[in-house]
């Protein structure tokens, strides 16, 4: 037992508890559906814009972009221009490749000690399979719930389920990102859990938001297959929220508001917590700098105009001094006028 | 640390954020604050005349796909072709014979919501031009 993860699986209960009773019970349907989502969207963009200004405000004051290849020198060394980006095309290249493929996650190894002492670096690739998975199917995930907020639908994201929906499984038909985004936010999941050393550097803030993504997909496959809802009245409210002619249909199950609810307090949670890497993975300076300090000086920006005595003041100071003692300076006293008329 | 009010790399990050809003508003600025009416099926004089369909309304309005897979299935796989519903009552299952001979009014009645919600069914692929079944 894990006092983290019992609290953020308690946390993610509650809130299912919430949206269910607060629904079912009470019947605060405009709460959970309207205001609810309103103040969600609201606190996401804000919240976003604010931490990333936050970060822009800090100084950079040096190159310290990762250099995981040879660096661009003589022109005879074949420079890594991705690795080791030395323009601001390489680091581009390096971002796009590093935001759409996580390649530095690709990169991880584990480290053992192998037959006694022996320290040995193993290829490790489940991590970044996980990783890739589960936000690729969760994009593609977001992207297919666009149906419900945009009217008439455009064909491409009708092309898009038709092909998420390939296997053609039971009707209404298995999406196929619904299913590996399940699988790999478990994995995830299990991953915290079942791996000592991953499991020793997990808060409550990891297991979180993978129980709260949990939530969403689970609350999402039933309502779909299993408990069923009324998704033109699902249409209808999410409609009625992007025209802000907010409506509440009769009957939409509280299946929907249950999903509602956890997809909301995951956008008002997102800019606060460490989900915010989507927006910090531009703003990471390992990545995003070129590896240009041998070229270009780089100035710290936080420095202030530091009063210096140079040499040369000091000597006008004390010139007439230093020469009574002998000592050598690098102008002489200027002659008399006397001696300029010889 | 040093002047915190200024914003190092101002345009890049600016501009990234320009982005990032026009993405998340994007439901909000692309339908011009403009929903088309909530689709209401058209019922024709013989599905009125029935009153009620194999389940009732509420069931077919959430489940009626998951009962014409059932239907297919059944059909096809085991060869029966009666169906039970909640009420005793029996029905052939038979999607041109038994829904479409109410319910023949596709354009009216199935594309009002299926357009409305973007669902693109299959049924079609095989029931051309609402054939009937010969015996």
């Amino acid at each position: 037992m894990n006092v983290n993860y019992i609290f953020s699986l308690l946390s993610v209960i509650v809130l299912f508890l919430l949206a269910y009773v607060g629904v079912e019970a009470a019947g605060f349907q405009i709460l959970f559906g309207v205001i609810i989502p309103y103040l969600a969207i609201i606190t996401f963009i804000a919240g976003f814009i604010y931490r990333v200004l936050n970060w822009a405000r800090s100084p950079v004051p040096f190159r310290i972009p990762s250099t995981c290849g040879q660096q661009k020198s003589l022109s005879w060394i074949k420079p890594a221009r991705i690795d080791n980006p030395s323009t601001k095309m390489g680091v581009v290249i390096r971002m796009i490749l590093e935001v759409l493929f996580f390649r530095s996650l690709f990169r991880n190894t584990k480290c053992q000690l192998k037959e006694g002492d022996k320290l040995s670096y193993e290829w490790e690739k489940w991590l970044w399979l996980g990783a890739i998975a589960f936000h690729w199917s969760f994009l593609t995930v977001v992207i297919r719930h666009f149906r419900f907020f945009i009217d008439p639908v455009p064909s491409c994201l009708q092309l898009l389920e038709k092909v998420d929906g390939f296997l053609q499984v039971g009707l209404p038909g298995v999406l196929f990102s619904g299913i590996v985004l399940l699988a790999a936010v478990i994995f995830l999941f299990l991953r915290r859990v079942f791996i000592p050393q991953v499991r020793y550097v997990s808060l409550a803030s990891d297991f979180f938001p993978l129980f709260l993504i949990i939530g969403v997909a689970i609350s999402g496959i039933l309502m779909r297959h299993f408990t069923k809802v009324d998704v033109i009245g699902v249409k209808e409210l999410t409609m009625g929220l992007v025209t802000f002619r907010p409506k509440i249909p009769s009957d939409v199950g509280s299946a929907f508001y249950v999903h509602l609810f956890f997809v909301s307090v995951l956008m008002a949670y997102f800019p606060f917590s460490k989900l915010l890497h989507l927006g910090g993975i531009f703003m990471s300076p390992t990545r995003n700098l070129a590896n240009n300090s041998r070229r270009i000086r780089h100035i710290n920006p936080w420095n202030y105009p530091v009063e210096v005595h140079t040499y040369e003041q000091y000597e006008d100071e004390f010139r007439e001094k230093m020469v009574e003692v002998g000592l050598p300076v690098e102008k002489e006293i200027a002659p008399t006028i006397s001696e300029e008329k010889e | 640390m040093g002047n915190k009010k200024q914003i190092y790399d101002r345009g890049m990050v600016v501009a990234g954020l320009v982005i990032f809003v026009i993405i998340t508003t994007f439901p909000f600025w692309y339908n011009h604050g403009k929903a088309s009416p909530v689709p209401e099926p058209e019922l024709t004089d013989r599905a009125k005349a029935a009153r009620e369909c194999v389940e009732p309304k509420s069931v077919m309005r959430a489940k009626h796909m998951q009962l014409l897979n059932v239907w297919r299935n059944t059909v096809v796989r085991n060869g029966k072709r009666v169906y039970v519903n909640s009420k005793g009552k029996s029905f052939d299952m038979s999607l041109s014979n038994t829904c479409l001979d109410c319910h023949f009014n596709k354009a009216e009645f199935c594309d009002q919501c299926h357009n409305y919600a973007s669902v693109k069914t299959y049924c079609w692929d095989c029931h051309i031009d609402n054939p009937k079944e010969i015996k």
